[in-house]
């Protein structure tokens, strides 16, 4: 038998994170809960606006709150089921602070505005660099872990880890890939259509494989461990595992159902999202069964009620989200608070409750004592249980509603409502929602509460002593290592050196390739100018795009009220795209020319005076403060790189451009009677808002050619 | 839509991946015993308290 210790220390430490970051993310959820019916709490100031907020809230909740959970079980799970401490404790502090600096650098720039302006992937190209480290660093961690383990079988919670680590990996890397213009300023790489698909494919496997699959390799630890029974059927978590892993990349594109993707993609992804729930349900049903016969248990203690209701949650929203993936029930619910309640019962229920059950789980053994209070944590859960429901129901009632307000026609065929009225209408629903919010947070307080009273009458733990047998190495050559068994069979190697130097390649001929395939399809799709450029960089910054879409889709109600269904071929020159995924304000794609300047400068400095019972903030320094115009030629050689048809050199003169549009503009407002300087960066987003859009009218109609592909 | 192509590529090689994890899995057994391993966690390591005095 061999002595060692596992390592509690790394485990309180992220175990301390996630209760932190918790309580942040979810006080950050709920200010821009509020803020969505008193756009007045915003005070006017630029880093406490919705826009800027909600990236805030959800990189907290994601990378932070679940992230430092997953890391916590991981670490505490990880061990125990390798019978081995970790594999570097160096290489595990590394994970931790640079983990917690890279939370600490996205909370500081993204209320700074300094956003990529792709959801959930806001953050710039230092941080992203430093995430693709620091994910490294966990990786060597946790294979040298798993090298060096006593236990010769890899329970399935590790295969979960495995994948998760992989996955997470190879997404980053691709959706990252951005130019820099500057310290914390770049452009995505891939335009329009293109960086929509990578985004999507991104963002739906990164809630697969960021808040699915290391969650389940948690539940299939800390659920037999809290129960102290088997799991129901360890070959259906086998068969779960590897049915769930494959089916998940594919899923991706029920995110652009209806826009300008090619249909065969969009198809793809829904024949991928029905057939996942065979695995989810798979999982989730062997986490209940697990629970037969044991439900006494469940009524006694508050780490069991947690889960049960975690596994409840993902069961649901691993059969609605299927669901939404059909085009008819999606031509409902996309771009309405549907999918904010979808996302919530995942978040909240799935992710938080299981986070949760775990940290009931962990400290009172870390710190070698029992719970300080069994009657807290129930009430935690109530609250809790009780937060879901209030803030669920009434998102979901919003967006249906609100969509069939959308859609409404009335007998003469014209709109039935504005979209205003479609989202005063809906007020009383945000209202309930932030209740429902408040009151989950309540919960996770007495959490906090409670595990510090725990942590007070207990004695930490640091090094928990255990013992095992080693693996006695056999000399069969079928037992080894894979690396070894591949290292000495040269056509495998050569296979594995081929798949290396093919990404290799791959990395170097994408650019040209991409920039080659953005030909333009409809010659009138002209480049931003400068200005409008400018202008475009604010409207990212300020996030406009988490509530303004940029998409019509090709339905009558949305052709009538915005215009002309969006193309593909229209934005070849996005760089990032802008199609958003939410219209708590209308559809911004043919903005352009629908209002005169004048309309927006007075709408963007109170948005009130131009449309009474508007919930969009006040912009009052686009007012005040200058376009950095000094950035111009950076931009435009950094667009340039990216392939867009600037003329060589125009980047020394593209100031001079921009400022003659700006005083165009100035000109414009002050026959209006609005006296501005010309050079406020209010002009510059006035530019591009006017431009949004209006490109594909200067298009004789029947020469379109851009939804060929 | 080139993109779709690196995507098409990034997915299969994951795929791949997962794949000769899978195939690494059941030759080298670790899905044979498919009871044991669920009932083998629920137990601790703790040292027998005669170990510690020694």
């Amino acid at each position: 038998m061999e002595k060692f210790y596992y390592d509690n220390r790394i485990v309180r430490a992220f175990g301390y994170a996630t209760v932190i970051f918790g309580v942040v993310g979810m006080l950050a959820g709920l200010y821009v809960a509020v803020q969505i019916y008193l756009p007045q709490i915003s005070m006017n100031f630029a880093p406490t606006t919705f826009g800027r907020v909600r990236p805030l809230h959800t990189n907290a909740i994601i990378f932070a709150f679940v992230g430092n959970a997953t890391f916590a079980g991981v670490y505490y799970s990880l061990q125990r089921l390798c019978k081995a401490r970790m594999f570097s404790d160096k290489l595990s502090w590394a994970h931790f602070w640079g983990w917690q600096a890279i939370i600490a650098a996205a909370a500081i720039s993204l209320l700074m505005g300094k956003t990529t302006g792709k959801e959930y992937a806001e953050l710039e190209w230092p941080i992203d660099i430093s995430i693709t480290l620091v994910w490294v660093i966990f990786g060597i961690n946790m294979f040298g872990t798993i090298i060096k383990r006593r236990e010769k079988h890899l329970y399935v919670a590790i295969w979960f880890y495995i994948a998760t680590w992989v996955t997470v990996a190879m997404l980053h890397i691709v959706n990252s890939m951005e130019v820099p213009v500057s310290f914390m300023k770049s452009y995505s790489w891939y335009a329009g259509v293109q960086d929509a698909l990578v985004q999507w494919w991104y963002g739906h496997n990164a809630v697969a494989f960021f808040l699915t699959t290391p969650v389940l390799g948690l539940m299939y630890y800390f659920l037999p461990k809290a129960a102290n029974r088997p799991v129901y059927s360890y070959r259906l978590s086998i068969i779960h595992f590897w049915a769930l892993i494959f089916l998940y990349i594919w899923a991706g594109p029920h995110h652009l159902l209806y826009t300008a993707l090619p249909d065969w993609a969009q198809s793809l992804g829904v024949v991928f999202s029905i057939m996942l729930i065979a695995p989810s349900w798979g999982g989730m049903l062997n986490g209940l069964f697990t629970l037969r016969g044991a439900w006494d248990k469940v009524k006694e203690d508050p780490v069991l009620k947690f889960m049960v209701v975690a596994i409840t949650c993902y069961g649901m929203a691993t059969f609605e989200g299927p669901m939404l993936s059909l085009k008819t029930i999606n031509a409902i619910a996309h771009y309405t608070d549907w999918i904010i309640a979808h996302v919530h019962i995942g978040g909240l229920g799935w992710n938080g409750f299981m986070a949760f059950a775990i940290l009931y789980y962990m400290v009172p053994r870390l710190w070698d004592t029992t719970l300080y209070s069994k009657k807290l944590a129930t009430n935690h859960f109530w609250l809790g249980t009780i937060g879901i429901i209030i803030y669920a129901v009434p998102m979901y009632w919003a967006g249906f509603e609100q969509s069939l307000m959308w859609k409404s026609f009335t007998p003469e065929g014209q709109l039935k409502f504005q979209f205003l009225e479609t989202v005063t209408n809906i007020k009383p629903l945000y209202v309930l929602r932030s209740i429902g919010g408040a009151l989950y947070l309540t919960g996770a307080l007495i959490m906090v509460y409670n595990l510090a009273k725990t942590i007070l009458q207990g004695t930490f733990v640091p090094d928990e002593a255990a013992e095992a047998m080693p693996i006695i190495k056999e000399v069969s050559p079928k037992k080894e290592y894979w690396h070894r068994v591949i290292e000495r069979k040269p056509v495998t190697m050569l296979v594995v050196s081929l798949v290396a130097v093919a990404i290799g390649g791959l990395i170097e001929m994408i650019p040209t390739f991409l920039i080659k395939s953005n030909i333009p399809t409809i010659a009138s799709v002209k480049p931003y100018t400068p200005l409008e450029l400018q202008g475009r960089d604010i409207y990212i910054r300020e996030g406009c795009y988490l509530c303004h879409s940029q998409m019509i889709r090709p339905f009558r109600d949305e052709v009538a009220r915005y215009g002309e269904y969006s193309k593909a071929g229209e934005f070849i020159y996005d760089h990032p795209f802008q199609w958003g995924s939410k219209r708590t304000g209308p559809d911004l794609a043919r903005e352009g020319g629908k209002y005169p300047d004048s309309w927006h400068y007075n709408h963007m400095y109170d948005p009130r005076s131009m449309s009474p019972g508007s919930i969009m903030p006040q912009y009052t320094w686009l007012l005040e403060d200058a376009v950095d115009t000094a950035s111009t030629p950076a931009k435009i050689r950094a667009m340039q790189t990216l392939g867009v048809p600037y003329p060589d050199g125009y980047d020394r003169i593209a100031n001079a451009d921009l400022v003659k549009q700006e005083e165009a503009i100035a000109a414009s407002l002050e026959k209006d009677k609005i006296k501005t300087p010309a050079n406020k960066e209010i002009i510059a987003l006035i530019a591009y808002l006017q431009r949004i859009g209006i490109d594909i009218k200067a298009e004789p109609k029947k020469v379109i050619v851009a939804d060929k592909n | 839509m080139s993109v779709i192509i690196i995507l098409i590529i990034a997915s299969i090689t994951i795929a791949s991946l997962f794949l000769v994890a899978f195939l690494w899995g059941v030759k080298s057994g670790q899905f044979e015993d498919d009871y044991s391993p669920a009932s083998r966690i629920l137990f601790d390591d703790k040292p027998a308290p005669e170990k510690e005095i020694k």
